[in-house]
């Protein structure tokens, strides 16, 4: 893949000279406009059920399951302002525990990726291979461990016992991308820094880091994501004082009663912030993943 | 490479080891003790249903809290499986999480043996006559007692019962005996059976030993069937065991809904609702449910007690109610939340605020003589408190068991072996596997336990 | 990678090797890494201490008595457990299958995007979303308006098909917990594949355009070779997380029926939420890292590529 800064320009004027621009052949067209109606099939097909999930929300609770299923319907925000009245302390723990255990991962995971690409220690490759071996337990398997842990160090149902462990959590991951990002960092800015007399601070943070910052955000969405859905952990660990959305979720399903208008409306809310937040950075997504997924 | 891999994997366990003993060293020794108060943070580990979402926590908020402004009541709201799940974590590292946990006949005697459980009795009921424990339902009470101490109190009691459309029996010329037998709801469900449209009859077939095994032990109790022999041997393989299996088995494949394999109680209450059901089995607490959610369906509904083949009722009985773990801090405020969600009074208070019929069933007797409670559930009132009435857990079967438990068999191991089970008939109701394949499997897994460790639980 | 492009080869990945490995420039080497690796460390390590400990000890939450020693007995169980082999087999073909078929579509989907077309933005959100979505949310949507056999939007949709009100869930069970899995991974798979598809310089296409190549052959010959390393990053990545898959199955099926989608994870669950068996559950832990590692070594052997500063074989 082409390094953002040199070849380009070498680019450009190549792919002039080949052919004049023309307008599109009719054939070219038709096969322009094919793939675009067999694209927009498949979205609206991997759309749909979240569309299902989203109208379902408005429905009335005796109402949410039909045969047939109803596309038109009277809406009703009976669910939601359910939804919104209980909603408080599980937003404000998920919040606070994602956006601590991100800020966490890229304070950790930042140097830990420097010392396994730009200056590597010897041994980077038993480094990394350790960082991705963490996530070879399953969680399930050591859920009483933890739990006996968190109780003895008085961090079970604290919002600080999700905070370090989705930071353990989610490194491996981003110390993986963060790296390969780094690596495609240009030599030459690399080394221009250097006889500049730029120690490794300055190497950081004036040269790497601007260039690696969409990087950082396709990482830092990663980790949102991660945290932000994270169930198992959370329901184990924490009662009252730190449940997170997705117990909130989970705690809409009753053992006798209807739920499914109240659970999609729940589930609506829950995965609104993170959709948003993936809608509105995929670009820089798709352009972070691009600039070194792999090394 | 794999050299150095294990050369730096054991200095992690290494280092993990330091730091482990060293944090080891400077924690304090596991929970708190509880310091009892009678004011402070209730925390209360509930279950998920709209009688305690839609009704406790709101009247808790407005009316508790008020009258005990020294008291806050926190809610942890679990599924049932979690719930159980967090409860047993809890109780058993003394974790001093939940001041109030919700349980139900199958834990209260066991953790009262273990000691987990404050006696309610002679802690509290005893200095405060006015809680009236005599007015709770016969029964209920005997289920949540140990050596003959209440160690929880019901919060809403519930049995079995059949549900059915009375437009569609009289369309069909048929009439449902107040005490049908089983045989005869087959019958029945051959005829009102319309493939695709209507199915003649609406059981549980999702796997958990409260969902489908609950509805198939009560059928395998009035066939004759049992879990256990005197001798705790177990008798899943046993000819009656096997014909009550075959006979809801196939009830469920010839005239059930398609899907049952994944259907319980929320699922079959949407589908009767929706009038896809001649016919329903379930909780006696459908009732209020149905009259809440479809009352046009209700008024259609007509009510019989649970179908019988040797016995003479075969109900099932189970209640969720409120205990609180022993040694716990803020005991006493405990109880004020605990005697409050269980008394007279707080039913006054829901049908005020919700109506009658809406009232949490099945716990005291009070509720039943109430003239309008009476009136506002007159349709099922009656044979719900007849059917946990004829409940009896302490003879559950035909024969003599040494287990007590209807729709369970109280012992720690069935936590695990009622899942595995209930898979097992999940499979056959699907249609995977054969009803004696399930049995036989389900045999096996029954097999791993000795009478020894059945015995001494 | 540089590799397959330009000449650009010349600029190796950027690796400033020591020169004379002096003790004090080692050092300064560990030193940004040891923060996350004393971390990770601790956070990790002293968990699977204890659940080390705890597999070598007889301890059930609902027994009192706590934990008691009784050496290999849990792992004797373990072994010979048919229950834990069948959950390992239905691990293998759930993620092994969920994993190959999202690639698949990863690839197709991304192939679809990186065309021009009328608000091709809006199709690559559409398709981006369930892996946004909460899976626990996912998993009971799809198990309840999604897939319920009376009231279901698939039954209702696949009606002009023939279909007839499919029990999806009763009747096929694994091959709905997969269909799941997939929906909410493809969009990763696609993201990954549509970087790699953006990154192919165009000038090679156009040469090969220019030479009369189809677009089959192209994509053949050109594309998949230059999409290898992305695409091998995401069956990684992908089995990582799908392994441990877990919302899904417990959620839409609860392990069943019989124990048809019982997976690893889920057979931990029920060891510890219906057991109670941590002593059980432990030792079935520590067995599953010890299978898992043998296995990540021999992969990675496979993709040792992706480990390496220099590019792939020409």
């Amino acid at each position: 893949m082409t390094a953002p800064a040199a070849p380009a320009p070498a680019a450009a004027p190549a792919r002039v000279t080949t052919k004049p621009a023309r307008r599109p052949r009719m054939r070219e067209l038709s096969g322009q406009v094919g793939w675009g109606i067999v694209a927009w099939v498949v979205g609206i097909a991997f759309f749909l059920p979240v569309l299902w999930m989203v109208l379902t929300a408005f429905k009335p609770e005796s109402a949410a399951e039909t045969w047939p299923p109803q596309f038109v319907f009277r809406p009703t925000l009976a669910e939601f302002r359910l939804v919104f009245a209980g909603w408080g302390p599980f937003v404000t723990h998920s919040i606070i525990a994602t956006v601590v255990s991100t800020l966490l991962v890229l304070l950790l995971g930042v140097p830990a990726a420097y010392a396994l690409s730009v200056r590597p220690v010897k041994r980077w490759r038993d480094g990394l291979f350790f960082f991705i071996s963490t996530k070879m337990l399953p969680i399930v398997a050591a859920i009483g461990p933890l739990y006996v842990i968190a109780l003895k160090t008085h961090l079970l149902d604290t919002i600080w016992v999700l905070i370090i462990l989705y930071t353990a959590m989610n490194l491996p991951l981003a110390i993986w991308m963060i790296r390969s990002f780094m690596l495609e960092v240009p030599g030459e800015l690399l080394e221009a820094a250097r006889l500049d007399g730029a120690g490794q601070i300055r190497e950081i943070s004036s040269v790497i880091l601007p260039v690696i910052s969409p990087g950082l955000v396709s990482t830092a969405l990663i980790c949102v994501i991660f945290a932000w859905n994270e169930l198992f952990l959370a329901l184990n660990l924490t009662v009252t004082n730190a449940a997170t959305l997705p117990m909130f979720l989970i705690s809409s399903v009753p053992q006798e009663g209807l739920y499914i208008a109240h659970l999609s409306a729940a589930a609506t809310v829950a995965s609104i912030p993170v959709i948003l937040v993936g809608w509105i950075a995929q670009r820089s997504l798709v352009r972070g993943l691009s600039m070194g997924a792999i090394k | 490479m794999s050299s150095s891999l294990v050369r730096l994997r054991t200095l992690a366990v290494a280092g993990g080891v330091a730091t482990a003993l060293a944090v080891a060293a400077c924690s304090s020794g596991g929970s708190s003790s509880g310091n009892n108060n009678s004011t402070g943070t209730v925390t209360v580990a509930v279950v998920s249903n709209p009688l305690i979402t839609n009704q406790m926590v709101p009247l808790t908020q407005s009316v508790f809290e008020k009258q005990y402004p020294g008291i806050k009541v926190k809610f942890a709201t679990y599924t049932e499986g979690d719930l159980r799940a967090a409860i047993e974590k809890d109780v058993s590292t003394h974790s001093n999480t939940f001041n109030v946990i919700m349980i139900g006949p199958y834990e209260a005697p066991l953790f009262a043996k273990n000691g987990w459980l404050e006696n309610l009795s002679t802690q509290y009921i005893a200095k405060d006559p006015s809680y009236d424990a005599s007015d709770l339902l016969p029964p209920i009470a005997k289920a949540l007692s140990y050596k003959g101490s209440l160690y929880a109190v019901p919060f809403y009691g519930e049995s079995s019962m059949v549900y059915y459309r009375k437009d569609l029996f009289k369309a069909a010329g048929l009439t449902m005996p107040a005490h049908p037998t089983w045989t005869q709801i087959q019958t029945f469900a051959a005829k009102l059976n319309k493939p695709g449209k209507v199915a003649g009859v609406c059981l549980r077939g999702l796997a958990g030993w409260g969902d489908n095994m609950a509805a198939l032990d009560t059928v395998v109790n009035t066939f004759g069937g049992e879990w256990f022999n005197q001798q705790w041997q177990p008798q899943l393989t046993s000819p009656a065991f096997e014909k009550a299996t075959n006979f809801y088995v196939n009830l469920i494949r010839k005239y059930g809904e398609s899907g049952a394999s994944n259907d319980s109680f929320n699922q079959l209450l949407t589908l009767y609702g929706q009038g896809k059901c001649a016919m329903w089995y379930d909780a006696t607490v459908a009732a209020t449910s149905i009259a809440t959610t479809y009352p046009a369906m209700a008024k259609q509904t007509g009510y019989a007690f649970a179908p019988t083949d040797l016995t003479k009722s075969s109900g099932w009985l189970w209640t969720w109610s409120l205990g609180i773990p022993q040694g716990v801090s803020n005991r006493d405020a405990a109880w004020k939340f605990v005697s409050w969600a269980t008394s007279k009074q707080y039913d006054t208070l829901v049908a005020k605020k919700y109506g009658w019929s809406a009232v949490p069933p099945g716990t005291r007797t009070s509720l039943y003589q109430n003239p309008a409670y009476q009136k506002a559930a007159s349709a099922f009132a009656p044979i719900t408190l007849a059917s946990i009435d004829g409940t009896d857990p302490d003879h559950p079967t035909l024969h003599p068991v040494p287990y007590v438990g209807i729709q369970y068999v109280d012992i720690p191991q069935f936590e695990t072996l009622g899942l595995q089970v209930a898979q097992q008939i999940a499979g056959a109701i699907a249609g995977s596997e054969s009803v004696s394949q399930a049995l036989k499997t389900a045999q096996q897994d029954a097999s791993q336990y000795s009478p020894a460790e059945l015995s001494g639980g | 990678m540089a590799v397959l492009e330009t000449g650009a080869a010349s600029t190796p990945q950027v690796g400033i090797q020591p020169r004379a490995a002096s003790r004090r420039e080692r050092w300064l080497r560990r030193l940004p890494l040891l923060p996350a690796l004393i971390y990770v460390i601790v956070v990790t390590q002293i968990p699977f201490l204890v659940t080390l400990y705890y597999s070598f000890q007889n301890y059930f939450w609902n027994q009192p008595g706590g934990a008691t020693f009784n050496g290999f007995s849990n792992y004797s169980t373990v072994f010979t457990s048919s229950a834990f082999r069948g959950a390992l087999v239905r691990s293998v073909i759930m993620t092994a299958s969920a994993v190959i078929v999202a690639m698949i579509l990863g690839v197709a989907f991304a192939v679809l995007l990186d065309r021009k077309f009328l608000g091709r933005g809006v199709v690559r959100t559409l398709i981006i979303t369930p892996f946004l979505v909460m899976p626990a949310a996912a998993a009971l949507v799809w198990a309840g308006p999604m897939l319920d056999p009376n009231f279901g939007l698939v039954n209702y949709l696949l009606q002009p098909f023939g279909v007839h009100h499919v029990a999806w869930l009763s009747t096929f069970p694994l091959l709905s917990v997969i269909a799941v899995m997939i929906w909410q991974w493809t969009p990763f798979m696609t993201l990954i594949v549509l970087a790699g598809l953006q990154g192919q310089p165009p000038e090679t296409l156009e040469a090969a355009k220019v030479d009369g190549a189809g677009a089959l052959a192209t994509f053949r010959e050109l594309t998949l070779p230059h999409l290898r390393p992305y695409i091998e990053l995401g069956i990684l990545l992908g089995s990582i997380y799908l392994v441990n898959v877990f919302d899904q199955v417990r959620l839409m099926t609860n392990g069943g029926p019989g124990t048809a989608t019982t997976n690893l994870p889920f057979y931990l669950y029920q060891q510890v939420n219906y057991a109670f068996d941590v002593g059980g559950a432990a030792a079935t832990g520590v067995v599953t890292v010890i299978l898992t590692i043998i296995v990540a070594t021999f992969a990675l052997r496979m993709f040792a590529r992706v480990f390496q500063f220099e590019g792939a074989d020409a």
